[in-house]
């Protein structure tokens, strides 16, 4: 079984993000970028079906500029076998990278695609299901358990009423939840054999996907503040304040 | 131009997040249908067709329909789709799933999570866990639009009488099996939609802490929430957790306790009216955006605050 992996390079998730001036977008340059969360939690799944022998395979793909390499190396670094590195400037909307995604999995023939649930920058939590919409294949969104039967996978999702058992047919998606698992790091030998690791270079234009942007990015501007509050002394003072000042028990 | 909005239920109840949709989708445009399907889901149709900003119910029935699996509703949304200017649900679990593929299909780039209708072709929606707003103009002719149900009141649920007709029923996918769904029981407020939310981070040390909690949510009928951490550490199911991955609610009073106040936890929060902190450290993130904020060890401030309650003559339901 040959399982592909989508990562992709975000902000840091334990920076404040700031918002440009000029209103056009949020603060890159000198940032800390890293991968996506649970896009994480989706190598560290691949590769524990790789060491439990049910996989063969684990090819790593990201969508992005030069600099989104490093997601793949780190995915290498953890286990995934080789990389596949879709270079696009600017910004890519989920439904290009889901195209995109699309000719590489007719290329690569995998049996299951994992990615993150969603990207923690624009928060748009679409590519894993138009991807699967588009290969008109099952998908299994928001997993935080997996079991690889013999032509399936057993998945418990996490729902906003509580846990949901699907079972999808391989070839299947998967879009994986933080819990899944607990992503490991990776150790300094093997970030060097990462670095010998093939990472294939492709550029969008050559896939023959249309990247254009339809949908226009207005303004970016920061969210209204909250007023400061005050710091009560006593658990008496606090019901007080609830009570009389707020009025909201 | 219409509205096609699909609704979330359970074959028997609309969810109360179809009627903040229902508010939304009357804002893009006055000609808002909605489209029901489900497995013996008359009841689901009868009352929508009650919501006065509702013009027309498209019920589609069939046993195929008695779990959602975006697999089985997505042809349906599809055909009907051929009709419509908007497609919209909202933007929680079931919408999120269901959503994109539909979109995809249609090749259109899907505006997801909006939280303003500034017209009909452009939206407000929040991005990096609501660390900024963006004003996004869809170009697509169709546009699908997932909506967050917080940011929108309840549209009315009496006074309409909209037609309902029956749709194609389309064809079951052999891709998917539904097996169960474990929700979890309680007599408690829905997280999304209760006034008043207290929820423990990993400060409470234990799942048997959260009795605590539990106690004051009693008291206040209010709805149990966690961070990440406390869902993580095995505290509480994951139906509680509040954040960026989590859910969002904008409650009157959101209490924090033992929540040092992640960015992540901030994003499901940071809109309630008013945000109660306990803490023990005195510099967690957390008091930056309490209206009220007490520094105290959870573990003598809970059991007071219940007995300060108790003293309380009267406690708004």
């Amino acid at each position: 079984m040959k399982i592909l992996v989508a990562v992709k390079r975000v902000i840091d998730y334990n920076v404040q993000v700031r918002v440009k001036e000029d209103g056009t977008g949020v603060v890159t340059d000198n940032v800390k970028m890293s991968t996506n969360p649970p896009d994480d939690n989706a190598v560290e799944e691949a590769v524990k079906i790789k060491e439990s022998g049910k996989a063969k395979e684990i090819v790593a793909v990201t969508v992005g500029e030069d600099k989104a390499q490093e997601t793949v190396r780190k995915a290498l670094a953890v286990g995934a076998d080789r990389g596949i590195h879709v270079k696009v400037d600017g910004t890519v909307e989920p439904l290009a990278v889901s195209k995109i995604l699309q000719k590489i999995v007719d290329k690569e023939k995998p049996d299951l695609i994992f990615m993150g649930k969603q990207a923690i920058d624009d928060d748009c939590n679409q590519t894993g299901q138009m991807l699967a919409a588009l290969l008109n294949w099952p998908q299994a969104t928001f997993a935080s358990k997996i079991e690889v039967k013999e032509k399936s996978l057993e998945v418990i999702r996490e729902v906003d009423e509580g846990l949901e058992t699907i079972e999808v047919n391989i070839p299947a998606i998967v879009t994986c939840d933080l819990r899944l698992n607990e992503p490991r790091y990776a150790s300094l030998p093997n970030i060097m054999k990462a670095k010998k690791k093939p990472v294939e270079q492709i550029n969008a234009s050559d896939l023959g996907v249309d990247t254009k942007q339809r949908i226009e990015q207005i303004k970016v501007e920061e969210p209204p503040k909250r007023k400061a509050g005050i710091k009560v002394a006593s658990v008496e003072e606090l019901v007080q304040k609830l009570k009389n000042e707020a009025k909201v028990i | 131009m219409s509205v096609l909005l699909i609704a979330e239920h359970n074959n028997k109840e609309v969810k109360p997040f179809t009627l903040n949709a229902i508010t939304a989708a009357s804002q893009i445009d006055q000609d808002v249908h909605v489209l029901v399907i489900g497995n013996k889901a008359d009841d689901v149709s009868k009352s929508i067709s009650q919501v006065p900003n509702v013009k027309k119910v498209i019920h589609i029935d069939n046993e195929i329909y008695e779990n959602y699996l975006p697999e089985n509703f997505t042809p349906v949304i599809l055909k009907q789709a051929e009709n419509y200017s908007h497609i919209v649900c909202s933007a929680n679990t079931f919408g999120k799933n269901l959503m994109p593929r539909v979109a995809a299909l249609l090749d259109t780039s899907q505006v997801s999570d909006i939280i303003k209708v500034i017209s009909v072709d452009t939206f407000l929606r929040p991005i990096y866990a609501g660390n900024a707003f963006a004003t996004v103009k869809s170009t697509d002719q169709k546009k699908c639009i997932t909506i967050r149900p917080t940011s929108f009141d309840p549209a009315a649920t009496s006074g309409g009488s909209a037609e309902i007709t029956k749709g194609d029923v389309g064809e079951a996918t052999s891709l998917t099996k539904f097996i169960k769904r474990e929700e979890v029981k309680s007599d408690r407020p829905e997280l999304g939609t209760a006034r008043i939310v207290i929820s423990g981070g990993r400060g409470m040390g234990s799942g048997e802490n959260f009795k605590l909690i539990t106690q004051i949510a009693d008291k206040l009928n209010a709805a149990i929430g966690a961070s990440r951490a406390a869902v993580d550490a095995g505290y509480i199911t994951n139906d509680h957790q509040v954040g960026q991955t989590g859910k969002v609610v904008v409650p009157d009073l959101y209490i924090a306790v033992g929540i040092s106040g992640a960015i992540q936890h901030l994003a499901g929060m940071k809109e309630s009216k008013v945000i109660v902190a306990i803490n023990k450290d005195g510099e967690a993130p957390i008091f930056s955006v309490a209206d009220y904020g007490l520094e105290a060890d959870l573990f003598e401030a809970l059991p007071k605050f219940l007995e300060e309650l108790n003293k309380l003559n009267t406690i708004q339901k």
